[in-house]
């Protein structure tokens, strides 16, 4: 089972973070601290896990964004990478050709779209088309219920009806 | 929501913490205000500001309101805002917060909703939140939905692993045995997505009752097998040129052309049959379903292999076929194509592992592991070596691993990542045996030499088990925990040292080359501290082994260990200490020297208590005791019982995965050679005997050898052998012993007491002008009483009178807890594994008044024959001065006899079946007492023997016939007595099934004849 993954820049500023295990926040701060060091620390060509705890991080670079999970010990290192870069592709594929600012202004579609992946922490959907297939039915719920605003509206300057 | 997007970039304009502090705090104040105030804010605004707030948290700040407004969220018919509000429940609110009544009760409403969408949303925040409240309310409804054949594929994915969530945090409250059949046959679903998530969850249900999901191994099996050995293959290639043959999309990601070249095979060709279409979304980078296959194989390592033959030879075929797709080239570059093919050709490897059956499986995939060592990737390099430390605990590879022991080794120098080399040293680890082991460890020490900090530790206890376990020459092992102390003497924990001590003292064969390399090692100019305990520790035993060598004389060696003295911390001087003291005794001529150095004003009056009391203590005692004294105090240390190794309890706390029993272990079955124990054991041994008075004992204290640190020798007040509390008082009132004591510590007159007890039962032990001693005693087969009455002479109280027995060697005596005498017993008696008689003295009293008679009462029971008598040490007050009386106890073997009768011819069959040599004792003597007939029959019958009549051929001689009872066995003795009148002579012949009892007998009856 997955325990987190998380998501951070080169400069250590986590963008992303989905726990499946409960923990306190102040705890949630410290191992998200401990691990970004930890990642950024390492070198290009090494190894892509790590054992800490007694848990097993997968971590993998995707331009400027490192995407970090913690997995236990009997579950599959490669197909953890293979989930990250399932979740890639997804970003990919729904912001077309994803970058980390799309990640920022959109973080709750990147929620949306990881809990179709996964859930509990387990893989639930591994199949691309079918993910992209409810995060549009998704979006097309939206465009139905979202009718236009003015600008003002927006900024909660006006109420609207 | 734009408002949000124009906050986010806000945000990210800001050029300081400060200014980001300062926008978000205007932020907080102006969302709180219109939640507070603005009563006609519609869903839209609340979205808007609940995910603001979600922003600002997921920035790491605190949020403490808006959760209302998230909660009011749930019910809205919109559906974004609903998902809104529930993306910020699942990420903000605490199981144990006050609104969670309201979210279940939102999710409850959801749950029965006819929209799967809303269904799957509720199902998503249950996974998310899994709180024990949440598994009450729905734990029941919840199941439902994964078994009824309305739902769809999509809300069944979700319910399986949300019930799987559920069943994690609170496995009391979710029941799902009336489906469980059902729940098992979800393995043969039609959509891919509900047999991955399915798989997770009948995991966890077989994890926790295998017997009632039985049944799903069948199923994962043939699911695997069409997964595995899907036709898909040949229209997979197909599909390959058709990718490569367009170079415009070779980039392209595979799934947009799996699309595409499915509707090009399904339109052109019609070839397409139902288990491709199943496929065909649940392809990876032409890898069939992984995820799915990693789960099945999974699933069945919580099974042993599969009973049923056609299933197991299913089984056997998915896994030959994923070993052969290992060796079939790549179908893409991408690493995508090779990790996923790799995921899942591990984790059948971990099923031929788990299953442990297969030699052919295991060696093949270990050398597909083989190939892997080497490969370019470093995540491959690194899974093969973990891999294959479980393949080596297996008695069908643990071969084929040595084989790659070079490439390891290649491994270990050459990695670039300290993980992998991590890696390296387990799998060595794993691999290493008797053929292998010099060169194993000689190539660890090697690498330690310029290993990682981090991993130090961990090998130095590595390469301490190894060289243990596999030693046949023990001075090889000696050498290598030396070279380790001097390697990497910060990270060799007590544990490892106390270890090589231990054996060390437990194996003669070692102890004069110990001393001659410690004492080489310690004549590096720089040399750890570590170094300096154990060379102090061995020379202190066994200095005396190398003093024959000018070289290393007594005053060499002690000048060598005092020039590190000033160099070392109080507990490393405390052992020191303790050296020169024991010095003392090996080394006479450098008593001057030493008693110098304990004078110094430096150790005399240290600030360190414990070395001040040792300095002031060892001087006094090298002052005040005889050299008999000395020599018994000091005495070598007895050996150390044998139990397994304090330092693989500590490697396996250290890191429990990376210890999967030593292979060794499982392959033999068997304890390593040299195992011994320094547990947590009140077994605490002290340095030496003679213990400072008041340092509190350390027994008890997770202390090893009882020289931890702060090392302090423990015991309350100990003394020698037969000496009592002889060197208790060392500093107390002169001491006027009863009589003076002989060579062996005991009271003069003693040992002919003792004798006078060999035949007969009661008696005067001791007499003196002040006390008598007195002894009733009655036998039982191997049960005795003792009744020792003290009787006062005088005209004076004594007070303070003690009697306290003390065994020597192997004998045993449990101790009512009335005086320090445990800590004499652990002192000198480390462990009576080989227990040989074991007493129970009930206490004297304290004070006998003059004229009176007290009276001692000791249980005996003979548990195995025995040699030694125990020694009754007696100590009390008479007008001021003390008396000292040391007495052997007539507890005497052969008082566990008792006579046997038989006939002529039975008594011949038995004499000659004992017939081997050490079953016969034969002593020829001189008579000491007068020869005559009936008073040698008292004294045979005294000894406990039958006298047999009619049986030898010559009337003169004696023939006799006892059992000897002991707690485990009873044992036959038969002997033959034949005086010789004009020689005055006799000839004793001793026969028994037990070769040690013989000459034990023919000792105590020679006496009395």
């Amino acid at each position: 089972m997955m325990q987190f993954m998380l998501l951070f820049s080169r400069q250590g500023k986590l963008r992303l973070q989905k726990w499946y295990e409960a923990h306190p926040d102040k705890l949630k701060k410290k191992i998200t601290r401990e691990l970004v060091a930890l990642v950024l620390s390492r070198k290009p060509k090494m190894c892509s896990f790590l054992e800490w705890k007694d848990l097993k991080i997968v971590y993998k670079r995707y331009a400027s964004l490192y995407f970090c999970c913690a997995i236990e010990n009997d579950d599959n290192e490669l197909l953890a990478l293979e989930i990250i870069h399932r979740y890639v592709e997804l970003l990919d594929k729904y912001f077309g050709s994803v970058c980390e600012l799309d990640i920022i202004f959109n973080f709750e579609k990147a929620y949306f779209m990881l809990d179709e992946l996964l859930l509990g922490g387990e893989v639930q959907e591994t199949s691309k088309k079918n993910v992209l297939k409810a995060i549009a039915a998704q979006d097309l719920l939206q465009e139905e219920s979202e009718e236009p605003r003015g600008l003002l509206e927006e900024l909660g300057f006006i109420t609207g009806s | 929501m734009r408002g949000l997007a124009v906050f986010i970039s806000d945000i990210r304009n800001c050029k300081s913490k400060e200014a980001e502090i300062k926008r978000i705090n205007k932020e907080l104040a102006n969302i709180r205000s219109k939640f507070k105030g603005d009563k006609t804010l519609d869903g839209y605004q609340k979205k808007k500001y609940v995910c603001k707030l979600l922003f600002i948290f997921l920035l790491g700040h605190d949020i403490d309101f808006g959760q209302m407004e998230a909660v009011n969220l749930l019910s809205s018919n919109k559906y974004t805002e609903k998902q809104i509000g529930y993306l910020f429940i699942s990420v903000m609110i605490s199981a144990h917060n006050d609104l969670m009544k309201l979210v279940i009760q939102a999710i409850k409403n959801d749950l029965s909703s006819r929209n799967p969408i809303h269904v799957t949303l509720a199902l998503q925040c249950v996974a998310n939140i899994g709180s024990r409240e949440m598994a009450e309310a729905l734990g029941t409804e919840i199941p439902k939905l994964l078994v009824s054949g309305d739902t769809i594929d999509a809300v069944k994915q979700s319910a399986a692993l949300t019930l799987l969530r559920l069943l994690r945090t609170s496995p009391d409250l979710i029941n799902i045995s009336e489906w469980s059949s059902r729940v098992i046959h979800l393995l043969n679903d039609q959509h891919m997505g509900v047999v991955t998530s399915a798989a997770s969850f009948i995991e966890a249900l077989v994890k926790r009752s295998p017997e009632e999901y039985k049944g799903c191994v069948s199923l994962a099996v043939s699911r695997l097998s069409r997964i595995v050995t899907s036709s898909y293959t040949d229209l997979q290639d197909y599909t390959y040129y058709i990718v490569f043959s367009d170079c415009d999309i070779v980039t392209a990601y595979y799934t947009d052309l799996q699309d595409y070249t499915y509707d090009f095979v399904f339109s052109d060709c019609g070839i397409v049959t139902s288990s491709y279409t199943d496929l065909q979304d649940y392809t990876y980078y032409f890898v069939p379903a992984p995820w799915l296959s990693v789960k099945l194989l999974r699933l069945l390592q919580n099974y042993p292999p599969p009973e049923d033959p056609a299933v197991r030879t299913r089984l056997t075929e998915c896994l030959e076929t994923i070993l052969n797709k290992a060796q079939e080239p790549p179908k893409s570059k991408k690493v995508q194509h090779s990790n996923s093919k790799n995921a899942v050709l591990f984790e059948a490897i971990n099923l031929i592992i788990h299953m442990d059956s297969d030699p052919n499986l295991l060696v093949r995939a270990c050398n597909q592991l083989g190939q892997f060592l080497q490969h370019r990737e470093t995540n491959l390099r690194y899974l093969a070596l973990e891999s294959m430390c479980l393949l080596a605990t297996s008695e069908f590879s643990h071969e084929a691993v040595k084989k790659h022991q070079e490439t390891v080794i290649t491994s270990l120098k050459t990695e670039r990542d300290v993980s992998v080399r991590q890696r390296a040293v387990d799998l060595l680890y794993a691999m290493c045996d008797r053929t292998n082991a010099e060169e194993i460890v000689g190539e660890m020490l090697e690498y330690l030499e310029s290993a990682d900090y981090s991993i130090r530790e961990e090998m130095v206890l590595k390469v301490a088990i190894l060289a243990e376990k596999y030693a046949v020459d023990y001075t090889w092992y000696v050498d290598v925990i030396l070279n380790l102390i001097r390697i990497s003497g910060d990270y060799v924990s007590e544990e490892v040292w106390y270890r090589v001590i231990q054996i060390v003292i437990n194996r003669d064969d070692v102890q004069g080359y110990a001393a001659k390399t410690v004492f080489e090692a310690l004549q590096a100019p720089a040399c750890h501290e570590n170094m300096v305990k154990v060379g102090g520790y061995i020379l202190g035993e066994f200095g005396n082994l190398i003093a024959g060598d000018p070289r290393s004389s007594a005053i060499i060696q002690f000048q060598l260990l005092h020039s590190k003295y000033h160099l070392c911390g109080p507990a490393t001087r405390g052992l020191l200490l303790s050296t020169y003291i024991k010095f003392i005794n090996l080394f006479p001529e450098i008593k001057g020297d030493i008693q110098n150095v304990l004078k110094s004003n430096n150790n005399l009056k240290n600030s360190d208590v414990e070395l001040q009391q040792r300095s002031v203590e060892y001087l006094q005692l090298s002052t005040v005791a005889s050299l008999d004294v000395l020599a018994t105090v000091l005495e070598e240390m007895p050996p150390f019982p044998e139990r397994e190794s304090s330092i693989l309890a500590k490697l396996k706390k250290k890191k429990p995965s990376s210890v999967p029993d030593g292979p060794e272990e499982k392959r033999e079955h068997k304890l390593p050679q040299a195992q011994m124990s320094n547990n947590i054991e009140v077994h605490a041994l002290p340095a030496i005997s003679a213990a400072p008075l008041s340092t509190p004992s350390s027994t008890g204290s997770a202390d090893l050898l009882g020289l931890g640190a702060p090392t302090v020798a423990p015991s309350t007040g100990g003394g020698g052998g037969g000496l009592g509390g002889l060197l208790v008082d060392v500093f107390d009132t002169p001491t006027q012993n009863g009589g003076g004591m002989d060579a062996n510590g005991l009271t003069a007159g003693s040992d002919e007491n003792y004798r006078k007890f060999i035949c007969k039962n009661n008696g005067v032990l001791f007499e003196n002008d002040s006390l008598q001693i007195g002894v009733k005693s009655e036998y039982r087969q191997n049960l005795g009483r003792l009744g020792i009455f003290f009787g006062n002479k005088t005209s004076f109280q004594f007070t303070g009178f003690t009697a306290d027995l003390v065994c020597p060697g192997n004998l045993e005596y449990i101790f009512f807890p009335d005086r320090n005498a445990i800590a004499i017993q652990n002192i000198f008696f480390p462990l009576n594994f080989f227990v040989q008689l074991s007493c129970q003295p009930k206490p004297a009293g304290e004070v006998i008044e003059c004229g009176a008679q007290n009276q001692q009462v000791i249980q005996a029971e003979c548990v195995t024959e025995f040699s030694e008598a125990p020694v009754l040490n007696i100590s009390y007050t008479m007008s001021g001065s003390i008396q000292r009386i040391n007495l052997k106890l007539p507890i005497i073997l052969n008082k566990f006899i008792e006579p046997a009768e038989m006939d002529s011819a039975t008594f011949f069959t038995r004499w000659k079946a004992l017939s081997l040599p050490n079953q016969e004792c034969q002593r020829i003597f001189k008579a000491q007492f007068p020869m005559d007939i009936e008073q040698v029959k008292t004294k045979l019958l005294g000894f406990s023997m039958s006298v047999l009549l009619d049986i030898d051929p010559n009337p003169e001689n004696f023939v006799s016939a006892g059992i000897l009872y002991t707690r485990t066995a009873q044992i036959g003795i038969l002997a033959r007595l034949e005086p010789n009148k004009q020689a005055q002579m006799y000839r004793l012949t001793i026969r028994s099934s037990k070769e040690s009892c013989p000459s034990v007998l023919c000792d105590l009856l020679e006496s009395q004849l």
